[in-house]
């Protein structure tokens, strides 16, 4: 666990959740999801697609509410607005929900701006300083159009870090990436906390993540958490499901494929 | 019973997002620079289309106005009729029409594709109120436009249709004696009607076009969607708005 003598973060906060439900127009979404996050661990919550873990994380965010159930981060509310004086979250969203009429600059300046970090000056030192940290200083004054899909996941990671977060959240942060620039997300993310002691939650379906830098972990299927642990506990899962979620076999003698062949003879 | 739900949902939701947008009129010198920006957006890229469109309204209500007036003598008044009508009605129509179509379906385009693309919920989660960067500062912009415009597109149109009475023969009244009749009964009141009206409307539409952006839900087929209803919403208000305030300032 990394130490708390941050060079950003002066206080982490954990994350506890307790039998948290989500429906949408009568469609049950999160069941009975309970899990508790410590400070400044990362905590990976990995599920296929649609099994509702970016809405768990859309709820930590407090960008959504629950139907039923209690929510925590440290002692607040996250669905209350006012929490958000209190604790500096930061989410890195799947798709980067980058400012699109803003430069790269303006969008990691537009939070020192708004809160008022400081004169104009200190405000350039900053976002420049945070822009080196990921190698984006060419991209400074770009607009996020012009970026690649990796570089855009490494300016909403530089936008995140700028507001020096007290929890950070990711959403998807490798998915649509090559390998090698996979790679550099995950070592960015595990630096990040090394270096900031931060509590870190990631959503993620990609395994190589989650065992390469997950203190624990829990895996979300159909709404539910089905397991929580550490990386060691999801080495040999003795739940089939599980099992073939984290290391799924590729059979192509599969009744399915024999029914494609036919129906394309 | 459900639609009736979600027309009153949306009403309660255009208050609040006026009133929220109310509280951050404190952060106001702080957003200058994009309500200076705004102004640019409602006003100087309408500028053009809102003069073509009042000269040519006047033009033709001083054509149709001088056909049938000529029958029974009253051409004189022209002038008369096309300045009141420009002043207290048509004006503030016709600019707060082209607002709904060039500005409104522009901001609900850009609020909507900022909802969608989570652009809004990145703003949320950094504590920085879509109210108060994306709604208050175009609302303080279109209460200093609407009167600029208006006050253009008038003159436009007593200028449309003083050039259409000078230059059509079966009309034949000299600009000298169509300013002297639309300076003869225009009152000061009547002028800060129309202002008034069209503070109202333009006030209306932006609300309006802000609150369907920012509600959207769904992808870029809803952004299309989102836009075609802010216009016809704000058209609907603009005309039932138009009864109700002239009402009031009749009265």
């Amino acid at each position: 666990m990394a130490g708390s003598s941050s060079p950003f973060v002066n206080k982490t906060f954990g994350v506890t959740i307790e039998k948290l439900n989500k429906s949408f127009d009568d469609t049950p979404v999160l069941k009975d999801v309970s899990l508790a996050v410590s400070p400044g661990e990362i905590f990976v919550i990995m599920g296929p697609s649609g099994s509702g873990k970016s809405v768990l994380l859309r709820h930590i965010a407090g960008l959504e509410v629950p139907t039923s159930g209690r929510l925590r981060i440290g002692d607040f509310d996250p669905a209350d607005p006012a929490t958000r004086e209190r604790v500096r979250l930061a989410l890195v969203f799947q798709a980067g929900a980058l400012f699109n009429s803003l430069t790269v600059y303006d969008n990691l300046a537009l939070y020192p701006r708004e809160h008022r970090f400081g004169s104009e000056t200190q405000i350039r030192d900053r976002v420049m300083r945070t822009l080196q940290i990921l190698s984006l200083e060419k991209a400074a004054v770009q607009y996020p159009a012009e970026l690649s899909g990796g570089m855009k996941k490494r300016v909403a990671i530089a936008r995140a870090l700028v507001m020096e977060p007290q929890l950070l959240l990711y959403d998807e942060p490798t998915s649509e990436l090559d390998p090698v620039m996979s790679a550099t997300i995950i070592e960015i993310i595990a630096a990040l906390r090394e270096q900031t002691a931060v509590t870190t939650i990631v959503v993620s379906h990609d395994r190589e993540l989650a065992m390469s830098i997950a203190d624990r972990m829990a895996i979300i299927m159909d709404g539910r958490i089905c397991a929580i642990g550490g990386v060691a506990d999801f080495t040999r899962p003795a739940d089939p499901a599980i099992a073939n979620f984290l290391n799924p076999t590729i059979d192509l003698k599969h009744p399915r494929f024999k029914q494609l062949e036919n129906d394309h003879e | 019973m459900k639609q009736l739900n979600a027309i009153f949902e949306s009403i309660g939701s255009t208050v609040m997002l006026a009133v929220n947008s109310a509280r951050y009129l404190k952060t106001l010198p702080r957003q200058f620079p994009r309500i200076i920006e705004q102004c640019y957006m409602i006003g100087y890229t309408t500028l053009p289309i809102v003069t073509i469109l009042c000269f040519f309204i006047g033009s033709v209500l001083a054509l149709e106005s001088g056909y049938s007036m000529q029958n029974f003598g009253a051409k004189q008044f022209i002038g008369t009729l096309v300045g009141m009508s420009m002043v207290r009605e048509l004006g503030p129509l016709m600019v707060s029409i082209l607002l709904a179509g060039r500005v409104g379906s522009a901001i609900t385009a850009e609020l909507a594709s900022m909802k969608v693309y989570q652009e809004v919920d990145a703003l949320v989660t950094m504590d920085i109120p879509p109210e108060r960067i994306l709604v208050m500062p175009r609302l303080v912009a279109v209460q200093f436009m609407m009167p600029v415009l208006t006050t253009i597109g008038n003159l436009c149109g007593w200028f449309g249709g003083a050039l259409v009475c000078k230059y059509t023969g079966f009309i034949s009244v000299e600009p000298d004696a169509y300013f002297a009749t639309l300076k003869r009964f225009m009152e000061a009141k009547d002028v800060w009607d129309g202002l008034i009206k069209s503070e109202v409307f333009g006030f209306a539409v932006i609300l309006v076009c802000c609150q369907i952006g920012l509600n959207t839900r769904g992808g870029p087929r809803e952004i299309g969607a989102a836009v075609t209803k802010a216009v016809v919403v704000s058209l609907i208000l603009i005309l039932v708005l138009n009864y109700f305030v002239t009402k009031i300032l009749v009265a």
